[in-house]
């Protein structure tokens, strides 16, 4: 796929090419747009985390109706996402592959992750994508907040030489 | 809407609608911790593409559903658009999840893709962000338990 891509001197700005991307992009919207047609219901991904918690923990913030009411659907769309990524690695593409950041990395991050999108209201595909093609000024603000801090971030930890 | 008046169809449809999801996470590279990074160090732009790509998919959804269409089929429910409430914390927490995506390369929707591709070590980021969505939960209930202050997220929406 990545082989039709590169435009002249646009080669530098997307190493990858681009079909990858934009394909991979429009299947994402395509996914919140069947359960949105189907059910009413604008999905993220970061409720999940909430919803589940539910099952297993008895303090009062998880316990909400709308995460217990909604804790049984959430689980499906998730194990949804990764069978879906799983035709794409185990059938269509590239077979198994694993990252090499370190863990430190993954585990430290993933925290702020958790923390962040549940005090925000919402990670990248439920402000960033259904929020954002909403047109809603509080998806936008957070979208605008995440991306900064992000690419700071990121710019930090490659100054400091971590890598991967 | 109670699980009881459930369409048989309604767990289906989320499924497939995540399937969907998944297959264009992994296929655009979001689910990949390093290509996520070399945009985010401005090395690689092609994500710009996934995210824009499917804010106007949904973004024409979304148009098209309120203004011509009337209620979902399988719920019955009104289509709305996403009105979630502003306030800080809403730019404290994009400020976290920023910091954590920017040092990880993952967030939510793309860690479970990941782990699809049978990226195990992904798990220590989706055990980090359980660890940290239990940490501010547990945080949130004790201090509105100190304060006995009612919740006042009536948020509606489905994020």
């Amino acid at each position: 796929m990545t082989e039709l891509t590169p435009l002249l001197a646009l080669g530098d700005l997307f190493p990858r090419g681009i079909l990858p991307y934009a394909v991979g992009g429009l299947l994402v919207g395509l996914g919140a747009t069947i359960i949105y047609l189907s059910t009413g219901i604008i999905a993220g991904a970061s409720t999940f985390l909430e919803s589940t918690l539910s099952y297993v923990s008895d303090v009062d913030r998880f316990n909400r109706f709308k995460y217990v009411q909604s804790r049984d659907w959430r689980l499906v769309f998730t194990a949804g996402i990764v069978s879906g990524a799983a035709i794409w690695g185990l059938v269509l593409d590239p077979g198994i592959w694993t990252t090499e950041v370190q863990w430190w990395r993954l585990l430290g991050g993933g925290f702020l992750v958790g923390v962040g999108t549940r005090l925000g209201k919402g990670c990248t595909s439920g402000h960033g994508v259904c929020g954002v093609g909403s047109l809603s000024n509080t998806s936008l603000v957070n979208v605008a907040t995440f991306m900064a801090f992000a690419i700071g971030t990121a710019q930090v930890v490659m100054a400091l030489g971590v890598s991967p | 809407m109670s699980s009881a008046e459930r369409s048989p169809l309604f767990l289906p449809a989320i499924y497939v609608g995540g399937l969907v999801f998944g297959l264009g996470l992994a296929i655009s590279g979001m689910a990949r911790p390093e290509v996520v990074l070399d945009f985010l160090q401005f090395q690689d732009f092609g994500l710009l593409f996934v995210m824009g790509g499917a804010a106007v998919v949904t973004g024409i959804t979304f148009f098209v559903a309120t203004t011509f269409l009337g209620r979902a089929p399988i719920t019955g429910d009104e289509y709305k658009r996403r009105v979630k409430s502003f306030d800080r914390n809403v730019v404290i927490g994009g400020s976290i999840f920023g910091v954590g995506w920017g040092l990880s390369g993952i967030c939510p929707g793309a860690a479970y893709a990941s782990l699809g591709i049978g990226n195990y070590p992904i798990l220590w980021a989706i055990a980090g962000m359980f660890l940290g969505a239990y940490a501010q939960g547990y945080w949130r209930s004790a201090r509105s338990a100190d304060a006995t202050e009612q919740e006042a997220d009536h948020a509606t929406s489905q994020d």
